[in-house]
């Protein structure tokens, strides 16, 4: 074999890997998107599953707030103390304050509720369904005639989409408390002025913007964790494996659906002339 | 025994994979009120052919006619309400291990029985309970909290919830101890005599059990079907694979 041919059989190689990468890549998305689709219509089939969503949004609501308040109070200490440093040298700490909070409400907030939440209840989501598939149970449900995507999964989804804005909101405002437990009670910056700059710089749009988008990495995190917990297989290590991927996914989307996004709003903003 | 069929498949071949064939054409039918089961060596496609007739699985060509219908002609809306025909008892009972054993019972009445207030549902379910022998005191039990002989018990009364048409076992006395498999093997005897017209099918390994309990048994052999009868017909088979699983099987129990 020539050195060419050995080249242009090592770049087949390749091209051949990547081809089918990327098909697999986009046949495992389309798989997602009709999983979601069908998941999300069954909600508004009858028998409505009130009560179902009403559990799922007391684990995935109410059991997250400890930790979504101790890591907001934290990250908005954590951020302020480091805006706080830099502005010093500029002479502009009365700007501490809202940056702070143009920036938690903006991305913060959503980007790290949405990490926190997708971490704590979509990686339970994954391995609750999981479990049941390999004990059986989601096959179980089918042959007892029970849609198991209304039963399952539909629950589960309008939960994160419904709670996520909520949990950001309580982070969004911790964090604003942490804040102001450094700015003003620790490094002296005047209450009147901090709280002043963040009522002239703060619309409700931006708190909105943030709101907007963790209902988007509800949606987000629910669907893919669910999606990996339903269709798992082979065993205690299958349901380790879809938990792992569900989790690891749902955080990589979150990230990169933020920043197109918050492009996305942006150019919504221009299209209504707004700044 | 009737002789009408209550399950039957025609030709049913199945692949996952495009090439390789689990099911090469399987023939089967299923007297109506028969109690059949459906035998073989590991990996001839006895779940297959079970999950084909849940329709959990749909053939690759074929039909499966179950009750007068061809189930590949359902839509899935069509197909969820078909399978409260059916009851099933699985391998691993599949109970709902965040419910109790009377809430695990209740549950397909709660689903598909709206009409009834919660009282006639739980009373349903108890009577359920009674007819498997399970004592009382472990109604409020969580699965986890009781033996598997009592998981296969509380398994058996969901299947019964519905008062379904067909029953079916996967493999109900797998990796259980004799004593536990002969009380599994009476329990299925016991319920498919107690219902009249109930048609049941059982996928087991144990041959003398099938033999025993069974009045119409099918043997599958690599994705087809070797030969069904009664137990006579297989006893008396010149098939040299059923005359050597007989004997092994028989020589096992």
């Amino acid at each position: 074999m020539s050195l060419v041919q050995r080249i242009s059989y090592v770049i087949d190689l390749i091209l051949d890997y990547f081809r089918s990468k990327i098909g697999g890549f986009i046949v495992e998305i389309g798989l997602i998107v009709l999983f979601m689709t069908s998941s999300v219509r069954a909600l508004f089939v009858k028998p409505y599953r009130y009560n179902e969503m009403v559990r799922h949004m007391e684990f995935v609501g109410n059991q997250s707030i400890g930790i979504i308040c101790l890591t907001g109070l934290f990250t908005g200490m954590a951020l302020s103390l480091q805006i706080y440093l830099g502005f010093k040298m500029f002479n502009a700490v009365n700007m501490v304050g809202p940056v702070v909070a143009l920036g938690i409400s903006r991305e913060l907030g959503p980007v790290l509720t949405g990490l926190i939440v997708a971490a704590r209840a979509g990686g339970a989501m994954a391995a609750r369904l999981g479990t049941m598939r390999v004990n059986e149970q989601i096959d179980a449900l089918d042959v007892m005639g029970v849609n198991t995507k209304q039963y399952l999964i539909a629950p589960r989804i309008a939960a994160a989409v419904i709670c996520m804005p909520l949990l950001t909101a309580v982070f969004d405002f911790v964090s604003m408390v942490g804040s102001y437990l450094l700015c003003v009670k620790l490094v002296q910056i005047d209450e009147a002025v901090f709280w002043q700059k963040i009522r002239d710089m703060i619309e409700i749009r931006h708190i909105n913007e943030g709101l907007f988008k963790a209902a988007i990495f509800g949606l987000v995190f629910s669907v893919v964790c669910t999606y990996r917990g339903f269709n798992t297989t082979g065993g205690a290590k299958g349901v380790g494996d879809a938990t792992n991927q569900g989790v690891v996914q749902s955080m990589v989307m979150i990230i990169i659906l933020d920043y197109f996004a918050s492009n996305l709003i942006r150019l919504f903003y221009l299209v209504m002339g707004m700044n | 025994m009737e002789s009408i069929s209550a399950i039957s498949l025609r030709d049913v071949k199945k692949t996952f994979d495009g090439h390789d064939y689990v099911l090469k054409g399987i023939n089967l039918e299923v007297p109506k009120g028969s109690l059949t089961a459906i035998i073989g060596f590991s990996g001839t496609g006895k779940s297959v052919v079970l999950k084909h007739i849940l329709g959990l699985y749909q053939p690759t060509s074929g039909i499966i006619n179950v009750l007068g219908t061809d189930i590949g002609r359902l839509s899935p809306d069509e197909l969820t309400k078909f399978r409260q025909k059916f009851g099933v008892l699985f391998q691993s009972a599949a109970l709902f291990d965040d419910m109790t054993v009377l809430e695990n019972v209740s549950f397909p009445l709660l689903e598909h029985r709206r009409e009834l207030r919660h009282s006639q549902i739980i009373s349903i379910a108890e009577q359920r309970l009674v007819q498997v022998g399970l004592d009382k005191k472990h109604y409020n039990k969580l699965p986890s909290q009781i033996s598997g002989g009592m998981q296969k018990r509380t398994g058996l009364a969901r299947a019964l919830a519905l008062d379904p048409e067909i029953l079916i076992y996967d493999e109900p006395t797998t990796g259980l101890d004799p004593i536990l498999t002969e009380m599994v093997d009476n329990l299925v005897l016991d319920t498919h005599k107690s219902r009249k017209g109930l048609t049941s099918v059982m996928v087991s390994h144990d041959l003398a059990a099938a033999f025993r309990i069974a009045n119409y048994v099918v043997m599958l052999d690599a994705g087809k079907v070797l030969l069904s009868g009664t137990a006579e017909d297989f006893f008396k088979s010149d098939i040299e694979l059923v005359k050597r699983f007989v004997s092994k099987g028989m020589k096992h129990s």
